[in-house]
């Protein structure tokens, strides 16, 4: 006997946006249960987990200071995965961004002008473009698969920040420890509610989900993009051409990965160290997902994926549990959504009789 | 989002009013810790967790203590370290280096807290830092080394070419050389702090490139573990163990290793803040201050080495050795400290060379 | 260079390169149905635990290292169950395998982090290992190097010199057509993802019982990567594979010997270790490049879902 699934005639839009909801509560379940197993009360698990971190306005910041680089990266991604542009390289274009960013403001330490931060995030969205122009270049060039080459890119661009901090840009009043000097305050992003460190970089994250929305929404090359995602046979027809497709995804991801680095260093880290992020391009591709590769989608999807990073930190002081459970939180949700995403286009039969 | 977040804050505030604020005095101070990495069984943050529980015995009753591990040295940290704040934390320990800006922030931010931060070299009004002088406790692990090696080749597995390293590895050096004029030592970089298979290779290749002393300056017991299992081989291979005492890892052939030991320290700290009598702290404390210890001595160590071991110890302690006393030369034959000095603190946290002896380059990067 | 240290140099770059040779050999199994997995990272992470504490608990090192298969297969199963019966992207799936796994095994793995393992015994092989230089470095490893190879030469011959081999190999180029003659391309590709999963589970348990011994987090340390990115290195090839796992493994294995020897490496390390995701892209692109040779080299339908009513 084989669960079977057939097609739906029609795609459910109800399922399109019930399903993350669905993955959700599934998740929610499942931590119920694990914390039950691990001999916690289910439901002061759920306080400590998922509503201490809201608890206070510092807090509530904090979760908006984390969400920012999710949103960046996710919002480019979701341009690129509904063209069928498989960037899974958007953590190597962050950090490259934040290279590029940082090292404008490590090479003008004593600028006064107000075009300095302004300046840091064009070069890191340059050079986040600039990595992710690489697997396009590959992929339109030679043909070579996106997936692989933008991953393999990811280690390249760690080693490269690595050594950097290492090397050449470690902080010669350092102690030798590998981390750059501190950028100086015009580098550093100003904070827009006081006592927090929730900074403008938010505004520069809105600002890129309300323009991948128009993109998406309002645009005919993103109208394109969608049709020759969604059948590339059917795009060439109507004269789009793949190549773009590939180019614009890629180069767009790229873009906004790499402002999500600029937002980081010269935001809450204020300097480069081999340490900017903890894996960020990769947990955005579980909010694309997850905030179904819309802007709005993703706004709440990133403040969720925020909340399991920062309940893993409560979960530990407070109930003694390891941090991983964060990560497997954050795999149970993306395997949860990929699951009951199937019954947008399917329903699940049960296959009696062997064919 | 001010809607937003005064709805969120309004379904938060039963949780906040749990939470103990400002408690008059027999309630308990609360201490926090932010560790780098896993607790574990051996290793950097598992001294730093012994110490924790060592502060919370000796003053029973009148603190309490949590602990974070695993918080990541980028922007998080400072996160975590407010919120233990908030959450009722009177004092917080910051134990790795690269926490060293998010703590002096929050410092800034709350000034009626206390905070220490270890290894870095920002201080406060209320933030103090610490260290503690490892290389001291290397010294004698040379002396040994030097004493009981064949090959007169000793390996070295270490992890990223920071002052506190080379110290280690010039203190080892020196130490060694004390007694076997002969003798060098090889270092291998592993470039991680923390990868078992590759620790573990690395004291393999120094091992079969004729090292028969071989110690680590990363956080796994893997180099431990593979001398071990080597020294079933060579009887006359031999290890020494890194942050904590690893002779339940190499019963036969782990020496000794220089262990740190932090809880006296913090009691002393919690209870000076408590007192209200701390005034700044900086303190880099070796074994005159019981923050560096030798583990206990093989059986395998012949009893005159022992002797000669305690009998510096000792003169460590009484200030009447220090390590890097003058002639100290350098690999290129420079000297670096002439006889009849010391080398001070100050060139200490600078080191970046190798003195003569070390075998290997110190890579350029 | 002394005879000795020639020996020492082979043997412990065959000791590094074996867990990436069984997960890569799983992987490339698995990618020849026409399925990309890219959970590696996390198939090693749980196997290694498991391996590990079954081991502890039983004192055998076989019974670990089947626990390691079991428990990487389930992995496998798991994902099977999201990107074959539902499914689910692929590369999605995988990531989420990956995160998952590297976060159960932590989480499980807490309790075993202190413990210590007897380290086991090599396995001489009577005679070759009498062989001078090769004899140390080749014929005197742990019993599951010689797995590796074992298992390297029956993954080369099932895929190209049996008719099962030949079928697995269709339903990643063609599954419409494989499907049409008859064949269910679902459980077979169900079958390959279990075979990929229980050799990174085997390459997790290499690394936890026999190679470090012991269990901590984060250990595999990126181990699983590499091993995807050498699939496509060896362009999809049993034995390119060995090559391949030997030459990355021997990288970082001469490496070390220089920097113990003294010699001077102005090369700064992050370079060295770049050096096999960069070698990755080049042979991608090199094979990519036109169409005959990525015809010939890697899977068609690699990560394309297939329907049977389609």
């Amino acid at each position: 006997m084989w669960l079977r699934i057939e097609p739906r005639p029609e795609p459910s839009r109800l399922m399109r946006y019930l399903s993350p909801l669905l993955a959700v509560a599934l998740m929610l379940i499942c931590g119920m249960v694990l914390f039950k197993v691990l001999g916690k009360s289910p439901v002061e698990g759920f306080k400590v987990f998922f509503l201490q971190p809201m608890a206070d306005r510092y807090s509530v910041a904090e979760l908006f200071l984390k969400a920012t680089p999710l949103m960046l990266c996710a919002v480019g991604l979701s341009v690129g995965f509904r063209g069928n542009v498989w960037n899974i390289g958007a953590e190597g274009q962050l950090l490259v961004g934040a290279l590029a960013g940082g090292g404008l403001a490590l090479h003008f330490p004593n600028s006064q002008s107000p075009f300095l931060l302004p300046a840091m995030f064009m070069a890191g969205a340059l050079g986040g473009m600039l990595w992710a122009a690489i697997p396009a270049w590959l992929r339109t060039r030679f043909n070579a698969n996106e997936i692989l080459t933008s991953l393999m890119l990811v280690y390249v661009a760690e080693l490269m920040v690595s050594w950097l901090v290492h090397g050449p840009w470690k902080d010669p009043d350092g102690f030798n420890f590998p981390q750059t000097r501190m950028f100086q305050s015009k580098a550093i992003l100003p904070v827009l509610v006081e006592g927090t460190r929730v900074n403008a970089a938010l505004v520069v994250a809105l600002g890129a989900l309300v323009v991948g929305w128009i993109f998406m929404n309002r645009s005919f090359l993103g109208y394109q993009m969608k049709v020759s995602g969604q059948a590339e046979r059917a795009g060439r027809y109507a004269g789009f051409s793949a190549r773009r497709t590939v180019w614009l995804g890629m180069l767009i991801g790229g873009c906004c990965a790499g402002l999500a680095g600029v937002s980081e260093v010269a935001g809450p880290i204020g300097q480069i160290t081999e340490h900017i992020s903890p894996g960020y391009g990769f947990a955005a591709m579980i909010v694309a997902f997850v905030g179904r590769l819309e802007p709005v989608g993703i706004f709440f999807a990133s403040l969720l994926m925020a909340l399991l990073y920062m309940g893993g930190e409560q979960a530990q002081q407070y109930l003694g549990l390891p941090y991983s459970i964060s990560k497997v939180f954050q795999g149970l949700l993306l395997f949860f959504l990929l699951g009951s995403d199937v019954f947008i286009h399917f329903r699940l039969r049960l296959d009696r009789g062997r064919k | 989002m001010q809607r937003l977040k005064s709805s969120i804050t309004l379904l938060g505030l039963g949780l906040l009013a749990a939470s103990p604020l400002a408690a008059a005095d027999p309630a308990p101070t609360q201490v926090g810790f932010v560790y780098v990495s896993p607790v574990g069984d051996a290793g950097w943050t598992y001294q730093h967790d012994q110490g924790r529980k060592e502060m919370e015995k000796a003053l029973a009753g009148k603190v309490t203590t949590k602990f974070v591990e695993n918080v990541p040295e980028g922007a998080d940290a400072e996160r975590v370290v407010r919120q233990m704040i908030t959450g009722g934390a009177k004092i917080v320990f910051t134990t790795s280096f690269g926490y060293m800006n998010a703590t002096e922030k929050v410092a800034v931010a709350f000034p009626n807290n206390f905070f220490f931060h270890a290894t870095g070299y920002k201080t406060g009004k209320n933030m103090g830092i610490y260290n503690a002088r490892f290389y001291e406790g290397r010294y004698l692990c040379g002396v040994i080394a030097g004493k009981m090696t064949k090959s007169h080749i000793a390996g070295y597995v270490a992890a990223f070419p920071i002052p506190e390293v080379l110290q280690g590895i010039n203190a080892f050096t020196e130490g060694m050389r004390s007694v076997d004029p002969k003798a060098e030592v090889r270092v291998i970089w592993v470039n991680s702090w923390f990868d078992p298979g590759k620790e573990r290779e690395a004291a393999l290749t120094l091992i079969s490139q004729g090292a028969d002393m071989i110690t680590h300056h990363t956080d796994s017991t893997a180099v431990v573990q593979a001398v071990e299992e080597k020294h079933k081989e060579n009887a006359n291979l031999y290890s020494f163990s890194y942050h904590s005492d690893m002779s339940k890892y190499g019963p036969k052939s782990c020496l000794t290793g220089t262990t740190h030991l932090w809880g006296d320290f913090y009691t002393r700290v919690v209870k000076e803040v408590m007192a209200g009598t701390w005034k700044g702290t900086n303190v880099w404390g070796g074994m005159k201050d019981g923050m560096i210890k030798l583990a206990p001595l093989n059986a395998a160590v012949p009893a005159p080495v022992k002797t000669l071991v305690v009998k510096l110890e000792k003169e460590i302690i009484a200030g009447k050795l220090h390590p890097f006393d003058g002639p100290v030369i350098a690999q290129d034959g420079k000297e670096l400290v002439p006889k009849g000095k010391s080398m001070t603190d100050a060139e200490l946290g600078g080191m970046n060379y190798y003195v003569k002896g070390v075998a290997s380059t110190l890579p350029k990067n | 260079m002394a005879p000795g240290l020639v020996s020492a140099v082979l043997f412990a770059t065959v000791v590094a390169g074996t867990p990436l040779i069984l997960t890569a050999l799983g992987e490339l199994v698995t990618e020849k149905s026409g399925v990309l997995n890219l959970g590696a990272e996390g198939i090693m992470s749980v196997g290694a635990v498991a391996a590990f504490a079954v081991t502890i608990h039983t004192g055998s090192p076989l019974l670990g290292v089947l626990a390691g298969m079991v428990a990487g297969m389930a992995m496998s199963v798991l994902f099977g169950f999201v990107a074959l019966t539902l499914q689910a992207n692929q590369v999605a799936s995988g990531l989420a395998l990956s995160i998952f796994g590297v976060g159960l095994s932590a989480f499980v793995g807490k309790p075993y982090e202190s413990q210590t393992l007897e380290s086991v015994p090599p396995l001489k092989i009577p005679l070759l290992s009498k062989i001078p230089v090769l004899g140390h470095a080749l014929f005197e490893q742990q019993a599951l190097v010689y797995v590796s190879w074992i298992m390297l030469l029956a993954v080369a011959w099932f895929l190209y010199r049996t008719r099962w081999g030949l079928v697995l190999r269709a339903v990643g180029e063609t599954p419409v057509a494989a499907h049409a003659i008859g064949y269910n391309v679902l459980r077979i590709r169900y079958l390959a993802a279990m075979f990929g999963g229980a050799m990174a589970g085997i390459g997790g348990a290499f690394l936890s019982v026999f190679y470090t011994p012991l269990w901590v987090e984060g250990m595999v340390a990126g181990r699983g990567w590499i091993s995807l990115a050498l699939v496509v290195f060896a362009t999809w090839r049993p034995l390119r594979v060995m090559l391949g796992a030997y030459l990355f493994g021997g990288a970082m294995i001469t490496q070390m010997f220089v920097q113990g020897s003294g010699l001077r490496l102005d090369i700064p390390a992050q370079f060295l270790s770049a050096l096999p995701y960069l070698a990755t892209v080049v042979v991608l692109v090199l094979i990519s490049r036109n169409r005959s040779t990525i015809r010939l080299n890697s899977p068609a339908s690699l990560g394309q879902p297939f329907m049977p009513d389609a």
